[in-house]
């Protein structure tokens, strides 16, 4: 998709990560939406319902019963051809799990914003990404955002990655709960939404229709299931092209680049921090504040985390001894337990990179630049002894290790 | 195995039958243990059999019939053999015990 557009007009304004997310629902012109409240995802609907009523949004938004109908019911919009968008957080988006993959099987292109937030028991309304990386394997690509800005952009993004026809599958755009849904950072967003509807023109695909009726989501026999599961495989790969195609052209059109991952003063790094979300920007400060103490750092933000970018990661790690990975999740019993340090070993080990897994920030316990230090000190303390755990440094948590 | 069955590219995305009415060519009367078959000559046409069936296999062909009590019927009934799966409703409502229930050998 070869294309030169022009540089669209903006305006800054001043939103917090849920209502960048309602801002991108509204200049994307989407015809339904269904979404059941939760904490800390309900003011993307407030917002949204506000913008319904007002006829800033000509959509139909539909009050369900539970996430698992939230999404059920913009599966069967998305089917009968409709643009459609969801939300939800934690809880919700594990009562959602069954349709997650139902979503993704039949091939519909439905967006949903995460504002992540730790899972029960006990109970915690606070971030941590334990609810989105359990939908690690229901075939949604997932966008991990930053910024406010980056919310905005990539929702855009997603509607534009989603329908493309060599894709055609859900996305998710996560971002951290709270410390970014509730937080007002600046942005620039389009003074007319007209420049962003001609990102997302709408485009033919199969769909419920009386007159040319269709079948979706049928019962397969062992001869067929296994060809249909392949398609996603293969839809998956063409998204990391497609969203290499759309990144450029936000680029041109908006202004803002965005990779799949992202590197920060890795040019004479020995040493990478890998993060995602809102965590990323402290990584940053301490990445300055190390460097002033004369260690040749970097840090790496993961932003596509379906699929995964290992040939822009490997890239990105090629002259580096050590990578550290802090994640905001914990997969219990693995072998190391962060869920992303998991998908960085294999890259690593080729490489020959020592991996140390950090779990850090579960239910928002606070991270701050000190911690980022106090782990690189662990980490170069441990390489001094000439010891590579292979398990998870359990950061900030009272008693251990 | 399977390979002449169409490839992963070959089929709609995410296998959606975009053929419809297609049911037909699923022969889901392989599944039957037991076979009801009508008896014309006691069948009072009063079609309960035909409102019960869960698949639509009872087929009402004009045919003129006349009974063993000398009515005359402007129809008979018949079973879509391809597509009855044998459970046995038709059997159960039958008012005059017109169907009988044979186990099929295959």
């Amino acid at each position: 998709m070869e294309r030169s557009m022009l540089r669209v007009k903006q305006k800054r304004v001043a939103l917090n990560s849920n209502h960048a997310v309602a801002y991108a629902v509204r200049d994307v012109d989407v015809d339904v939406i269904a979404a059941y409240p939760i904490t800390p995802q309900t003011t993307i609907m407030e917002k949204l319902s506000e913008m319904v009523a007002n006829g800033e949004i000509d959509a139909e938004l539909i009050h369900v019963e539970s996430e698992h109908s939230a999404l059920s019911a913009v599966v069967g919009a998305s089917a009968a051809g409709a643009r459609v968008f969801t939300a939800t957080s934690s809880q919700g988006l594990e009562l959602m799990h069954e349709v997650l993959h139902i979503a993704s099987g039949m091939r519909l292109p439905i967006v949903m914003a995460v504002p992540t937030r730790a899972l029960s028991a006990p109970i915690s309304i606070w971030n941590d990404y334990s609810d989105l990386m359990n939908t690690r394997d229901t075939s949604w690509i997932t966008l991990i955002a930053s910024t406010a800005q980056e919310v905005y952009d990539s929702i855009i993004q997603a509607y534009m990655v989603a329908e493309d026809p060599r894709v055609l599958l859900p996305v998710m755009v996560a971002y951290d709960g709270f410390l970014m849904s509730h937080t007002y950072e600046p942005l620039n967003i389009p003074e007319d939404p007209t420049a962003i509807r001609e990102l997302v023109p709408r485009r033919d695909r199969i769909k419920l229709d009386i007159d040319k009726p269709v079948t979706m989501g049928t019962i397969t026999d062992p001869r067929w299931y296994y060809e249909i599961k392949y398609q996603q495989v293969k839809a998956m790969q063409n998204a990391s092209l497609v969203l290499k195609e759309t990144s450029k052209t936000i680029h041109e059109v908006l202004g803002r680049k965005y990779e799949p991952v992202e590197g920060y003063k890795m040019d004479d790094a020995e040493v990478a921090i890998l993060t995602y979300g809102g965590l990323f920007g402290t990584v940053q400060e301490s990445v300055d504040i190390i460097r002033d103490k004369g260690l040749d750092i970097g840090a790496i933000r993961l932003r596509q985390w379906r699929p995964f970018p290992s040939e822009e990661l490997t890239h990105l790690m090629h002259d580096i001894d050590t990578i550290i990975v802090i994640d905001r999740a914990i997969s219990y019993g693995a072998s190391i337990q962060g869920p992303v340090a998991l998908e960085v070993y294999p890259i690593a080990a080729r490489m020959g990179v020592h991996v140390f897994s950090v779990i850090a920030g579960i239910g928002q316990r606070t991270v701050l630049e000190k911690d980022i230090m106090g782990i690189v000190n662990k980490v170069l303390d441990y390489l001094d002894q000439g010891v590579i755990p292979l398990r998870s440094i359990y950061w900030g948590v009272r008693g251990g290790e | 195995m399977s390979s002449s069955l169409p490839s992963w590219s070959e089929l709609p995305p995410g296998g959606i039958i975009v053929e419809p009415g297609n049911s037909v060519e699923r022969h889901t009367g392989d599944w039957r243990t037991f076979k009801p078959i009508i008896n014309n000559d006691k069948c009072i046409r009063c079609m309960l059999c035909w409102v019960y069936c869960p698949d639509g296999v009872i087929r009402i062909i004009d045919q003129e019939y006349v009974d063993s009590r000398g009515r005359k019927w402007d129809i008979i009934l018949d079973i879509d053999y391809d597509h009855c799966k044998g459970c046995g409703i038709c059997v159960e409502e039958c008012p005059v015990d017109a169907i009988d229930f044979v186990e099929e050998v295959k």
